[in-house]
């Protein structure tokens, strides 16, 4: 890997970095994705809503209204070519009075400015048809019938990994610490003394972005990092509401939603406060009893015992409010994508296909590679089988039919693929955003010794050297 | 489809139990499903002493005590069919599972639940904080230590006083890590004195109640955790918060039946014991489906699952020989002072019936008083009684047979 030459680098391999790097590889371009933590998706791309936004939302006229609108049907077509879960299951925003309710009409026209036209004002009465468990305070809904939800990590795995399979590399454990021009090139440095070098540089290093910039001397970028707390409720809860149920949004952002998950969970959330660092991934009391007291005025039926695990996430917000996308004004030939909070999930796309223009714009040749492949094979192709073909299959790969993880179901033969894919899986929580093991109602207390022992086979190395999610995240420390 | 008699849905002590019981009254064609490679299920991984005290006469590791039960079942010739994982139940008793030759399919005549229990996890006590490795559930940090052979930690904080926890405090501590606290929230602990006693106060380590984790802390591995004495409605008192270093937390927080595939089975479940409804014989609502130990209540005492084990074996094999008539079941409810009684239905034309309570705090002397309507079917009095250990009243036939109403446990402080 040393002294390695690419033509393109993408700092940050989250969502964003991950379907641009995708969309480079579709154009042959020699590219590689550098990521600071030993796996994909570590940051806003593994702890958000998964969320397909509408697009009534943003002002009319921004990057985030003209990307939303382009970006919903590019996110649902890329998302069956990747074989990652998506659903159009529809989003209600509620209004809890008649003042709501005026907001409601703001929301309506601002969607049909920005091009979404899938939208009906509906009352109370009428949403508490579709949605039975509505709470019954709601007075009126705004229905958005193209909205959907996606598993945000899947998709940033399925992406990174289309990528590889076309020809990107990635570079993990790679936090980046200078960036200099050595001639016509970036020369871009790692902590621990790699060195890539590239032509063009993508910063979508989320709620680094800004230091990653003034790397190169460009200080415009101020990224302010919100977190936003989550609770999600196990499978047995996952069918209280089959649409997303948002409340009128305030300054702060989209309100507490109640979701159901593609996953089959149910999902409450977000909180917004703004911290100090983005390092600041802890939930608090506060924010736990918030999600929930405002969960249950949307969705009174949720039964908050229920709950299998909390987690935070930061978004990478600005004083703006748009996405920052575009070449440097201090540096030519590195394209910031920075402050990509909501919708920025919904937008990875088109944000990708937009950053495709710029790079043209500034002069990449780009065309099409003959042979690029989009399409990325099913990791739940056996879930899916009937009994009769995991039968089969079965007798030629016996690791399938051995379960390891019992609440959801999922064998040793699925967790080795993963550690065996691009992008590799290399400790628990990577073999669990590819699989789910671990996920389900006992949170691993059941399979993580063997997921653990699978990873040290697979891996080829000691069980006191497998962790968590990298660094000094080791699960045991000495064989007694 | 293979067809069998009776089919058992894991090779714990209750699966194992079952199997011997359901043979030796006449039914030879049991099958026992493990998911695991050997049976004996989690007293594997249990090699302290103390079981089979009631029920064999001696004290035996967990695993000394699988292995008494594994040699009853190969002496009977029993199939176990381990490494094998139940997919999903049918009311009309078709089980599917799988393992490394496939799925397959079997019809039984009677289907015997014994799959134990899960333990809460982090998740669902919604601790505060980051999420740093270094947090383990008390049985997940024991299997790692017990059956992998790994160290987990080396110093300590354990939340919860139920007897895993309590066990896995001294474990520890031979090990050569440092417990430094174990954490209550309750006003008492749930596990049983000897293990308070034997665990906790012959190691020196301290157990304070009222108290719970309000934080964990560390980005990596854990770095420590902020404890603090809650109150009566067991929110934290944010004046008494403390932090102690360690890079280990066990949660020894609860214990919950497994019953998915009873759930899958269409199968009525107890809110409060979180198994399933069942009657004098341990079948569910479903006929000809039995459950037993850990899925069905959990237990104290592996002692305990045994006997359970074998009213369910029995059970089965005589729903299989066509000779359950019981006609006249009276629901068992639990009265003052009682969380709840198991089993849920009773036949008042049977034989002698044990009922099965739990208190619903710590009791001194106390009197249990069972009654259908004004008449008194049994009394008991008792020294003490407490959540942790489970209390057994024996119901007898002559005194059965009159009752016509359902059935009313109440306690009454003496």
């Amino acid at each position: 890997m040393n002294n390695m030459k690419y033509t393109v680098a993408v700092i940050g391999v989250g969502v964003i970095g991950g379907m641009i790097g995708r969309e480079l590889t579709r154009y042959g371009i020699k590219t590689v994705m550098l990521e600071k933590g030993n796996d994909v998706a570590l940051g806003a791309s593994k702890a958000n809503s998964g969320i397909v936004h509408g697009g009534y939302d943003p002002e009319p006229g921004t990057l985030k209204a003209k990307l939303n609108a382009s970006g919903v049907e590019k996110l649902f077509n890329t998302a069956l070519e990747l074989n990652v879960p998506i659903k159009r299951n529809e989003s209600f925003v509620c209004a809890f009075s008649e003042e709501e309710k005026e907001h409601l009409d703001v929301l309506y026209k601002r969607g049909h400015e920005n091009g979404i036209t899938a939208l009906e004002i509906i009352d109370g009465d009428k949403a508490r048809e579709l949605e039975k468990n509505l709470s019954e305070s709601v007075v009126a809904a705004l229905w958005v019938k193209n909205a959907g939800i996606v598993c945000p990590y899947e998709l940033t795995v399925a992406s990174v990994g289309n990528a590889m399979d076309n020809g990107a590399s990635l570079v993990t454990d790679f936090e980046v610490t200078s960036i200099s021009k050595n001639g016509d090139a970036f020369e871009i440095t790692s902590k621990d003394g790699r060195t890539v070098y590239a032509d063009y540089v993508i910063n979508s290093a989320g709620a680094y972005s800004g230091k990653i910039a003034s790397l190169v001397g460009d200080d415009s970028i101020e990224i302010i990092p919100r977190a936003g707390e989550y609770l999600l409720l196990d499978k047995s809860e996952g069918e209280r509401v089959s649409r997303t149920i948002f409340q009128v949004p305030t300054k702060e952002g989209k309100g507490i939603l109640v979701s159901p998950t593609v996953d089959g969970n149910l999902l409450t959330g977000p909180t917004a406060a703004v911290v100090a660092s983005p390092a600041n991934k802890e939930t608090t009391a506060d924010g736990m009893n918030k999600v929930n007291t405002l969960a249950l005025k949307s969705v009174p039926t949720v039964n908050f015992r229920n709950v299998i695990t909390s987690f935070t996430g930061v978004r990478s917000s600005n004083k703006d409010g748009d996405f920052i996308i575009g070449e440097s004004a201090a540096c030519p030939q590195f394209i910031n994508v920075a402050a990509i909070d909501s919708p920025g999930l919904t937008c990875c796309v088109s944000i990708a296909e937009y950053v495709i223009d710029i790079l043209k714009g500034i002069g990449l040749t780009l065309e099409k590679s003959a042979s690029f492949n989009g399409k990325r094979n099913d990791p739940h192709f056996f879930r899916k089988m009937n009994d009769d073909e995991k039968n089969e299959f079965i007798k030629a790969n016996p690791a399938y039919g051995r379960i390891v993880c019992r609440c959801e179901g999922i064998s040793e033969g699925e967790m080795r693929y993963a550690v065996r894919t691009n992008p590799p899986a290399r400790d628990l929580d990577g073999v669990k955003r590819r699989t789910r093991a671990g996920m389900g109602r006992c949170q691993g207390g059941f399979c993580s010794p063997t997921v653990m022992k699978l990873i040290a086979e697979e891996r080829g190395i000691g069980k006191e050297q497998v962790t968590k999610n990298g660094g000094g995240s080791y699960i045991v420390t000495e064989k007694l | 489809m293979e067809n069998h008699d009776i089919v058992i849905i894991g090779g714990g002590p209750a699966g194992m139990a079952a199997a011997v019981a359901a043979f030796d009254s006449g039914i030879k064609d049991v099958v026992i499903i493990d998911r695991e490679k050997e049976v004996g299920g989690i007293l594997r991984q249990c090699i302290h002493n103390g079981f089979g005290l009631h029920k064999l006469g001696k004290e035996l590791t967990g695993p000394e005590y699988a292995h008494h039960y594994q040699l009853e079942v190969e002496k009977r010739g029993i199939t176990v069919c381990a490494d094998t994982t139940v997919l999903s139940v049918t009311p009309d008793k078709v089980v599917t599972a799988t393992n490394t030759c496939g799925i397959l399919k079997l019809q039984a005549k009677a289907v015997i639940l014994a799959m134990g229990c899960r333990e809460r996890s982090r998740g669902a006590l919604n601790i505060p904080g980051t999420r740093p490795s270094g947090v383990f559930s008390a049985g997940c940090a024991q299997k790692l230590i017990n059956c992998e052979g790994y160290s987990v930690g080396k110093k300590v904080v354990i939340l919860g006083s139920g007897d895993i926890g309590l066990i896995m405090a001294r474990r520890m501590s031979l090990e050569g890590a440092s417990v430094e606290a174990v954490c209550e929230i309750m006003p008492y602990s749930g596990g049983l004195t000897r293990n308070i006693v034997q665990c906790l106060e012959d190691y020196g380590i301290p157990l304070y109640l009222n108290t719970t984790v309000a934080e964990i802390h560390g980005n990596e591995r854990l770095t420590g955790v902020t404890i603090a004495e809650v109150d009566e409605r067991r929110q934290v008192k944010p004046e008494t918060k403390r932090y102690i270093s360690c890079d280990t937390l066990l949660l020894s927080v609860g214990l919950i039946p497994e019953n998915e595939l009873t759930r899958g089975a269409g199968i009525g479940i107890d809110p409060i014991t979180g198994g399933a409804v069942v009657d004098e014989n341990r079948m569910t609502d479903v006929s000809g489906i039995f459950a037993c130990g850990n899925v069905l209540q959990v237990h104290d005492l592996v002692d305990y699952v045994s006997d359970e084990a074998e009213i369910a074996g029995k059970g089965a094999a005589n729903y299989v020989k066509g000779l359950d008539r019981a006609e006249n079941r009276v629901k068992a409810v639990a009265g003052n002072g009682v969380r709840y009684v198991l089993p849920q239905r009773v036949n008042t034309r049977g034989g002698d019936t044990d009922i099965f309570l739990r208190v619903t705090a710590p009791f001194g002397k106390v009197k249990f008083t069972v009654k259908s309507g004004d008449t008194v079917i049994a009394t008991a009095v008792k020294l003490r009684a407490t959540p942790g250990e489970m209390e057994k009243i024996t119901l007898k036939a002559a005194k059965l047979r009159d009752v016509d109403g359902d059935i009313r446990v109440d306690l009454e402080e003496m």
